[in-house]
């Protein structure tokens, strides 16, 4: 009877924490502390988006970087999906999205800016049907 | 849920009688929650993918203006701050009521509900406000490709927070009438799961198409 019961408490529930936050105060604790990492990225992240503190062309790049990073912080801190071994099914699911993900974005944009780059001019074709 | 399942490992370890039988119960209870979280989840991850395919469509048709005005003169990025702080601490008071239903304090799980509420309204609020000063100003999803492509996405997302609005109404709801029952625990972890979800995709989508669309 054990060993039924420790497969079912092998695995948790993606949202559920796993360990530790025993207490309703290390709970709080737990989305206090996400939430003033997410203000602070969310904050420099719009701050960014109209300094001239660093060079302009790499600003785009900077808020990606910055919102994957929230992303993270959100993952861990308010949906509970950690590295833990708990929580592999969880993870794997995740990455499995992030790949389709990964392909659609980008390779849609591949694939149109190509299209983009080898198609005539507009007024090319216009000449063309005349 | 954890305390739960910790405390009926350590002391009801009965083998035989009544003890067995809730434990049991308890164990049955916990791998259905694990069942229902992880389905929702996957169901999370395809919706994540259908944003994805809103966002590569808005990302390849963001210079196709058609001659009209780009997201840099567009954008109201005070307005979209505010409703990102709605949407971030709406999120915050949205685990404190999960964290109140998992200790069956129901003074902070509805507090914290009734403020998701109030946050989530006010950001469908400022959303649809900045939608309607769009399409006064001539700028409405008929105007290019570039804001088709804009009001889709943003517009999907705005239509999933309300959808996420009459669940929390209804969570609530049974909360009050029906008690901490295992069901109805299972359903606030999946909605937990659903907004935080959504504050995720929002994260991509202040960051990606108002700033980006501001800083290009």
């Amino acid at each position: 009877m054990n060993e039924e019961r420790d497969l079912a408490a092998d695995d948790v529930a993606p949202g559920d924490e796993f360990e530790g936050a025993g207490s309703l105060g290390a709970a709080v604790r737990s989305y206090l502390v996400g939430f003033l990492l997410a203000i602070v990225l969310t904050a420099v992240s719009f701050y960014l988006a109209r300094s001239t503190l660093v060079w302009e062309p790499s600003i785009p790049i900077a808020l990606s970087v910055l919102a994957i990073a929230q992303m993270g912080v959100h993952l861990v801190f308010f949906l509970h999906i950690t590295a833990g071994p708990d929580s592999v099914n969880n993870i794997m699911a995740l990455a499995f999205g992030l790949l389709i993900v990964m392909l659609l974005v980008f390779g849609s944009l591949w694939i149109m800016a190509n299209l983009d780059h080898n198609m005539l001019p507009m007024d090319q074709i216009l000449n063309m049907q005349r | 849920m954890n305390a739960v399942a910790g405390g009926a490992s350590g002391a009801l370890r009965a083998p035989t009688g009544h003890g067995k039988k809730l434990e049991d119960r308890r164990t049955h209870d916990q791998s259905k929650r694990i069942i229902a979280g992880y389905g929702f989840w996957i169901f999370l991850i395809s919706d994540i993918i259908l944003f994805s395919a809103f966002f590569a469509t808005y990302a390849v048709l963001t210079d196709s203006t058609a001659g009209g005005a780009g997201g840099r003169a567009l954008f109201d990025l005070k307005s979209v701050g505010i409703e990102t702080g709605c949407l971030l601490t709406s999120s915050l008071t949205c685990g404190l009521a999960a964290v109140g239903s998992r200790f069956r304090r129901s003074d902070l799980f509805q507090l914290a509900m009734a403020a998701t509420f109030v946050l989530g309204a006010a950001f469908i609020a400022l959303e649809v406000h900045e939608f309607a000063r769009m399409v006064r100003a001539g700028n409405g999803p008929t105007r290019s490709a570039f804001l088709s492509a804009f009001f889709a996405l943003i517009g999907c997302h705005g239509l999933h927070v309300s959808a996420g609005l009459l669940w929390l109404l209804t969570m609530m709801a049974q909360v009050r009438a029906r008690g901490y029952r295992p069901e109805i625990l299972r359903r606030i972890l999946c909605f937990s799961l659903f907004w935080h979800t959504l504050d995720i995709v929002w994260i991509g989508l202040f960051s990606l198409v108002y700033l980006v669309g501001v800083a290009r």
